[in-house]
């Protein structure tokens, strides 16, 4: 008896769709790993930026306006300045009696609105702040950390300066010194 | 007169002690109201231990030290004396700083079934590979009859089995 050697060739290897798959499964995974790292590594929104539209409830005693709730589309025509504050943030403390005093120069004309924006903090120290202060902007909590993530905020105090065309035009890191500091920022966006 | 004396003090004796007995217990009674007003530190730990600060990534809340994390633990005390489930307290965070304070992600479908799913895909597609990979694929004999397609050899094991047989 003869044994039969009559074989085909044979097909050894990983069939293509599964190698397809793996790759595309890989570098699926490399462009998460790499978008992450960038977001990561990027800083704050850049001025330039046209910021999109978000929603902001205020608490009690600091509506606009009679609203519980303000979008920043409401205000556009007009100049906003975005605080993110906390109440457990020391920094904060060294500014906001210069916002306040900010606020009472600008509010009258009716061109600037301040908008603060409470980051990962409970209401009723968030009240005792506002109310040791004296602030009486429109102020609210950032729920779900929605606003400050969009903004990719790096900590707290950080002011954001958005002109009349909703485009975000100065971004300041760390607290203000003083009420000058401020002005030299808003008054040339008001000139425009 | 002495006698008489004797029985005038008998007879403050026992209103005395059952005011002191009611003092007494008064004492005990209010320091019990004020311990079941008031949550301990282990009621509020048991939910702050299950919470994360975004300020404060990776410290659960129960070993935070940042005054951030203090307020919270208070807030969860004063919701907890409020008569709020643990439940509900930890839906309030979640709505208040989002589902990423907590340690482990809210029981959606979503959240254990797309992991689950792509890792019985992986698991899949590597077993299927490397089984092909390694095993040959059966083939088809000239006498219609299916048998393992035989494995080449190499220059080196042939070799080496010659040097076996020579040993033998």
């Amino acid at each position: 008896m003869t044994e039969s050697t009559n074989t085909t060739p044979v097909r050894k290897g990983v069939p293509l769709w599964v190698q397809v798959i793996i790759w595309v499964f890989l570098a699926g995974l490399l462009v998460i790993v790499a978008m992450g790292l960038s977001r990561a590594q990027q800083g704050t929104i850049q001025p330039g930026h046209a910021v999109d539209d978000f929603t902001l409830p205020l608490f009690k005693g600091y509506e606009y306006q009679g609203a519980s709730e303000v979008k920043l589309s409401d205000f556009r025509g007009k100049v906003v300045v975005i605080n993110f504050w906390a109440s457990w943030c020391k920094p904060c403390e060294q500014e906001a009696a210069e916002l306040q005093r900010a606020w009472e120069q600008y509010e009258p004309t009716g061109e600037v609105i301040f908008l603060g924006v409470d980051y990962v903090d409970t209401e009723p120290d968030a009240r005792v702040y506002l109310k040791k202060f004296g602030i009486t902007f429109p102020n609210g909590p950032d729920l779900a950390t929605r606003i400050s993530q969009y903004f990719r905020i790096k900590g707290v105090p950080e002011t954001y300066f958005i002109d009349r065309d909703g485009i975000l035009q100065y971004v300041q890191v760390g607290p203000f010194t003083s009420l000058q500091q401020i002005q030299n920022i808003i008054d040339p966006m008001l000139a425009e | 007169m002495l006698n008489n004396r004797k029985l005038r003090v008998a007879n403050y004796k026992l209103p005395l002690a059952i005011l002191a007995v009611l003092i007494v217990s008064l004492l005990f009674a209010a320091a019990v109201f004020a311990q079941d007003d008031m949550p301990t530190d282990d009621e509020v730990n048991k939910i702050a231990k299950d919470l994360y600060c975004p300020v404060c990534e990776s410290t659960p809340l129960d070993v935070c030290p940042t005054e951030a994390c203090r307020q919270w633990r208070e807030l969860i005390r004063q919701q907890l004396a409020e008569g709020k489930s643990e439940e509900e307290i930890k839906q309030y965070f979640v709505t208040q700083y989002g589902a990423r304070v907590l340690s482990e992600p809210p029981n959606r479908l979503a959240s254990y079934l797309v992991p689950a799913l792509a890792f019985l895909a992986g698991v899949f597609l590597l077993f299927r590979g490397f089984r092909m990979w390694i095993k040959p694929m059966a083939v088809e004999s000239a006498s219609g009859e299916k048998e393992a397609a035989p494995i080449p050899q190499d220059d080196y094991i042939r070799r080496m089995e010659e040097e076996l047989k020579k040993r033998k």
